[in-house]
């Protein structure tokens, strides 16, 4: 099977199963309409799903990824009540700054899960990417050094490496 | 003087949370409706006098997912399903128009 | 009753922050920063609403639709972040007098 096809398939029996838990189908008429919009979901976009091989066993990644999750649900709840600090206070304890930090991964998609994953922890906000150079551009709420190699490690450093055993 | 506009606004807050939990006579959920409408009040704040226009976007666009978790409360109060339709087309929408709107807000237009 | 009150309070957190991101995008000083308060918490807060209705409603269709909800959220919010915040700084909106380092400016004005 083609790696296509794969991704054809997969893309089916996912949508097909998003529209049974949706609608909740209790006749046949809704399962019917089902299997239809997840053939016209497979026609249109079946191929952008699995685009490349991935190396690595599938139960070890399922298990980073995993662990992944948590550190980052841990990460959004300390930005939060971190937030929440700032916004009390009368005063507005805020230093704010733009700071570049190197990356090391290669996919498009762990960048992009990378990046959202930077927005959404304490004080950061990522404003752009430079894909050639591999640099993000890094709004900080409470800038603590301008060195680029030691911001990369305090606010990339944590992802990094679960994303690479994840996506690579 | 920023102390006392701190306090000013602290005092706004408190008597609206305490008039909203202790006064109005309704059933939790309306009051949770009624926080919810208030921060509303702020965002729309923002939408008029927001200084610049990058001010505004920011604000329709936290509009967006503010209505969506409004959306799920209703859809508690009543407990009909299709409040979440709504919600789920309201964040999807409302993600697209920030799009555009930053877009247009760069200086490119949509056949760019 | 147990799910029903643990729903409660993931409703009352979510609503609670929520609030606070209203506050930060109506205090803070500048599209960044409000960006930044705003995104977080309340994606946050929302999530947390929705999260609460998916406890209280169980597996039944209403309850997919919410966690259809949160990833939704999750995925959308920091996009429309990142757009807003580019398009922002391109098209020259200043940043607060407060801010210390600006590379994204150097290197910009290094490539023109």
């Amino acid at each position: 099977m083609t790696l296509q096809n794969r991704s054809r398939l997969f893309v089916f029996i996912f949508s097909f199963l998003v529209w049974l838990a949706l609608t909740s189908a209790r006749d046949v008429e809704e399962v019917i309409a089902g299997l239809i919009v997840a053939a016209l979901v497979t026609i249109v976009a079946g191929k952008f799903l699995i685009t490349s091989e991935k190396s690595g066993h599938i139960i070890r990644r399922i298990f980073s990824a995993i662990k992944y999750l948590i550190k980052f649900l841990w990460e959004m709840t300390k930005a939060n009540l971190h937030v929440a600090y700032i916004v009390i206070h009368p005063y507005l304890p805020i230093k704010p700054g733009i700071v570049k930090i190197k990356i090391k991964l290669t996919k498009d998609t762990a960048i992009t899960v990378l990046a959202n994953s930077i927005t959404l922890t304490p004080g950061t906000l990522t404003i752009d990417v430079n894909p050639e150079k591999k640099e993000l551009y890094i709004h900080w709420i409470d800038v603590l050094s301008t060195d680029v190699e030691k911001n990369t490690k305090t606010i990339g450093g944590k992802f990094e490496k679960l994303l690479t055993e994840v996506f690579e | 003087m920023r102390l006392l506009r701190w306090f000013i606004g602290l005092l706004i807050i408190a008597a609206f949370l305490y008039g909203n939990f202790f006064i109005y006579d309704g059933i939790i959920f309306y009051k949770l409706i009624n926080v919810i409408l208030f921060c509303a009040l702020f965002v729309l704040f923002r939408v008029l006098f927001g200084p610049s226009p990058a001010d505004r976007i920011v604000a329709v666009d936290i509009l967006g997912i503010l209505i969506v978790g409004l959306l799920a409360i209703l859809g508690l109060v009543f407990d009909q399903s299709f409040f979440m339709d709504i919600g789920l087309i309201w964040a999807l929408m409302s993600f697209i128009a920030s799009l555009a709107f930053a877009k247009i807000l760069e200086g490119r237009y949509l056949d760019d | 009753m147990t799910r029903e009150v643990i729903g409660m309070v993931f409703i009352l957190l979510g609503i609670m922050f929520d609030f606070f991101g209203v506050l930060g995008l109506v205090r803070l000083p500048d599209v960044y920063n409000r960006l930044q308060a705003a995104t977080k918490c309340v994606t946050f807060g929302s999530a947390g609403i929705l999260l609460g209705v998916f406890i209280i409603q169980g597996f039944n269709n209403f309850g997919f639709k919410a966690l259809l909800g949160i990833v939704f959220i999750f995925l959308t919010s920091p996009v429309a972040a990142h757009a807003i915040s580019r398009a922002a700084h391109r098209s020259g909106i200043p940043l607060t007098k407060e801010t210390i380092i600006d590379q994204y400016q150097e290197d910009n004005e290094l490539k023109d």
